[in-house]
């Protein structure tokens, strides 16, 4: 009886890991940019963070202009905006609410109180002075989740797609966080090398909690390509891509030999297609060819290896329409 | 704290009765302030568990918690013992009662129960008839509601061997008050009630297929959004068994499957939390979205278990109700162990008669609600309201029964800033596979507002925490 996992359950567990992530990913780019961002006039660029996550047209939609306060709302306390905090944190609760049985009563007690305090955010704070300290905290929430889950959480099936679903995410993550700066850094090549941009690529690096993992590699400075070789394509940092296609690649493997699964070859394939990709190039040969369009294709083929997971497990001996638990995207 | 208190003319839980005397010092002790923070904190508590319920409008979901009142109903050794006997009693004619009527019909024949009032029942499933179940057992798990008169004599109100719920609540409350008032329990010789999944999954699996060697048992629910949810993840979770819904089950050559990460994976036994309505598309009503086509098929081909079993609804029918002494001295040769409450039968002339000459005096029931709906309660009733009630019996007699208006025992409860009598129930559960279990205690439900009789928690009732002293 252990031994089954309903097909349901694995990917609400995926899409929980994912929802923490991502919103942790969140607080990390707000918060940054709140501190960090800084133009050459001193004003701070939040239409940026519009941009990083193709926004315009849904937030355009609500708002007139893209100030702190706007961009703030939409992306902390906006429930209608399903790219917001509110709505990551509460799909996350809900798929939480549906794995009840199997989670540890410590992870579904801390999740629904986060989402309860998330859910009672207003304008009020949201008031510069404010947000350091609550994105510290949404961080640390988030933080809180994954070192419950470590400490209490049933190693099984679940576990896998647990893990699957958040080195997938931070992978995504971490490729967006590159693609926007490339988006609003590079297009001008006289602000190559200035100290704005030095600044915006520290930024950068911060909100990947990199900075100084980083500075210890690279002692003699920072330049946008090395800061997109390190995201990319180091072996040792926690949130690059490599190192997550890396053990999303063992845990799939893992998974399959352990509880004989047949299935879900096409995501083993794919996943081992992606990290050959990532170990044999250089970030040279990325710039060379384009960094927006090499990071569109990592985030591509990450999207396809999530509808080989549905494929090869979600949905398996389906006959009926499958509804997918609470997914905000 | 109880220096106020007083019940005047009332059973009262705590005050009359000799064994609750040490837990009733212990509460005496304890400033009404004190019980306030600590009840505070134990909602909190609550809420933080997400031992909630949510309820839906059109653009929120609010979560609610079953109010809790933090002073104990307390029954003794003796109390105890005449409700479990009682209860065991009940379950076992009422599962005696299904087999009969989905077999051989002795009762009907030997006209104990009249024919028309099961056969033209909407509950009675044909499906059912001629299917053997494993022990006879119908009725898994019951939830018999039992009240209390003013002199203390308990009478059973009614029975509910469909899917009763509230158990959960008998548990996390029994956790939250050993959180708030250890010093209250401490050294109070209390039964324990933790093993309660235990019991359940042992039952189940005595009720699965014999064929199945090491029977995998699964918990159905309608799903996050039923007002349930939070029992239905409480008891899967308590018996480790995975909770399903519909859309994870599906029947291939009668046999029923869950789909799992691995492929199809066999069901033997399903606790079901869904009415025999929705349970399968092909059999009963079509557009349940919540069932699992071929089910029936699968059960009665034996394949599946099912608890409670399909048809269950024809036994705990406020008109069967009434026949219960008579059911259970024509099965047990026994008088009841736990009487009834006196019920005039509307489909009866005499029974009608009596009810419209003393309706200042009765409550009447409709017989296929649930949920404290459609009462009238005579005494408290407007001309208008005994006018309309008069015009319903006239109309639809069949469709009523009429109680004298019982005078329900209350225990102290906690009611802004102070302690107060209010109405109290009790509803037992009991397990059955082989034989009975009954959970020590059970769910006490207390009408919150003032002189309300009606406990139910879609009424304004709450719960209270129920201890059974050795």
């Amino acid at each position: 009886m252990s031994d089954t996992l309903l097909a349901r359950s694995a990917e609400a567990l995926f899409w929980l890991a994912r929802y923490v992530e991502r919103t942790e990913n969140l607080a990390r780019i707000l918060d940054v940019n709140d501190t960090f961002s800084r133009d050459r006039a001193g004003g701070q660029n939040w239409l940026s963070i519009v941009q990083l996550h193709a926004d315009e047209e849904a937030f355009f939609a609500r708002h007139t202009m893209a100030s702190a306060q706007t961009v703030l709302g939409f992306y902390v306390t906006d429930a209608t905006n399903p790219t917001s905090v509110a709505s990551a944190v509460r799909a996350a609760r809900e798929n939480a609410r549906i794995l009840r049985p199997l989670i540890s009563t410590e992870m579904w007690v801390q999740l629904n109180m986060f989402h309860a305090r998330i859910a009672a955010l207003g304008p009020q704070d949201l008031r510069p002075g404010q947000l350091s300290p609550l994105f510290a905290w949404i961080k640390e929430a988030c933080q809180l989740h994954t070192g419950i889950t470590e400490g209490t959480f049933q190693r099984d099936q679940g576990w896998y797609f647990y893990q699957l679903g958040r080195y997938l995410e931070r992978a995504d993550q971490t490729t967006r966080l590159l693609d926007i700066k490339y988006h609003v850094l590079l297009p001008d090549p006289r602000e190559l090398g200035s100290p704005v941009d030095v600044s915006q690529w520290n930024a950068l690096l911060r909100s990947a909690a990199g900075y100084h993992a980083y500075r210890r590699l690279h002692a003699t400075g920072i330049t946008p390509a090395q800061v997109a070789g390190f995201l990319l394509l180091n072996r040792r940092f926690p949130r690059s891509v490599y190192l997550c296609v890396r053990e999303a690649e063992l845990l799939l493997a893992e998974l399959k030999a352990r509880y004989g699964l047949r299935r879900g070859n096409a995501a083993a394939e794919r996943l081992d297609g992606l990290r050959a990709l990532l170990s044999g190039i250089g970030i040279e040969a990325i710039l060379l060819q384009g960094l927006h369009e090499f990071l569109d294709m990592v985030q591509q083929r990450l999207n396809l290896l999530g509808e080989d997971l549905m494929a090869g497990f979600f949905s398996y001996g389906d006959q009926r329409s499958f509804e997918s638990p609470v997914s905000a995207r | 704290m109880l220096s106020a208190y007083a019940a005047p003319g009332l059973f009262c839980e705590l005050t009359d009765a000799p064994a609750a005397a040490p837990v009733r010092e212990r509460l005496a002790a304890l400033s009404i302030e004190a019980l306030h923070r600590r009840a505070a904190a134990a909602e909190a508590e609550l809420y933080n568990l997400g031992i909630t319920f949510t309820v839906y409008s059109d653009k929120d979901a609010i979560d609610r918690i079953l109010p809790f009142d933090v002073i104990p109903r307390v029954l003794s050794g003796a109390e105890w013992q005449q409700i479990e006997a009682g209860v065991v009693q009940r379950v076992t004619a009422l599962n005696l009662l299904l087999e009969d009527l989905y077999h051989g019909q002795r009762i009907l024949k030997d006209g104990v129960l009249p024919a028309d009032l099961i056969l033209a029942h909407s509950q009675f499933r044909p499906e059912m008839q001629g299917v053997d179940l494993p022990h006879g057992t119908y009725v898994q798990i019951c939830g018999t509601d039992i009240i209390r008169d003013a002199d203390g004599g308990f009478l059973v109100l009614e029975d509910n061997a469909r899917t009763p719920s509230g158990v959960s609540y008998v548990i996390e409350n029994r956790h939250m008050m050993l959180r708030a008032f250890p010093d209250l329990v401490d050294g109070v010789p209390l039964r324990p009630i933790d093993t309660y999944g235990l019991q359940l999954l042992s039952a189940l699996r005595a009720c699965a297929p014999p064929a199945a060697a090491d029977p995998a048992v699964v918990l159905l629910s309608p799903g996050s959004y039923n007002s349930a949810f939070f029992e239905h993840v409480f008891l899967a979770r308590e018996m480790g068994v995975p909770l399903v819904e519909g859309r994870d089950l599906v029947v291939q050559d009668d046999r029923v499957y869950m789909r799992t990460i691995g492929g199809l994976s066999r069901v033997d036994m399903i606790y079901r939390r869904l009415n025999d309505d929705f349970l399968d598309p092909e059999a009963f009503r079509p557009d349940s979205m919540l069932g699992v086509p071929g089910l029936m098929r699968a059960y009665r081909a034996g394949n599946v278990g099912l608890a409670n079993a399909v048809g269950t609804g024809v036994a705990d029918d406020k008109a069967v109700y009434a026949y219960m002494p008579r059911i259970i001295r024509y099965y047990l040769g026994q008088e009841p162990i736990l009487p009834n409450v006196e019920t005039h039968l509307c489909r009866e002339p005499e029974g009608l008669a009596y009810t419209l000459d003393h309706l200042d005096r009765l409550v009447v029931k409709p017989v296929g609600e649930a949920g404290g709906y459609g009462i009238t309660i005579g005494p408290r009733a407007s001309q208008e309201e005994r006018a309309a009630c008069r015009a319903r019996l006239l109309a639809d007699p069949a469709n009523y029964i009429s109680q004298p208006c019982i005078s329900l025992s209350v225990a102290p409860t906690l009611v802004d800033g102070a302690v107060e009598p209010r109405h109290v129930d009790l509803r037992p559960f009991a397990i059955t596979g082989a034989k009975t279990w009954v959970l020590p205690g059970g769910l006490t439900r207390v009408a919150l507002r003032k002189g309300s009789l009606i406990v139910n928690s879609s009424q304004g009732g709450g719960s209270k925490d129920t201890w059974v002293l050795e």
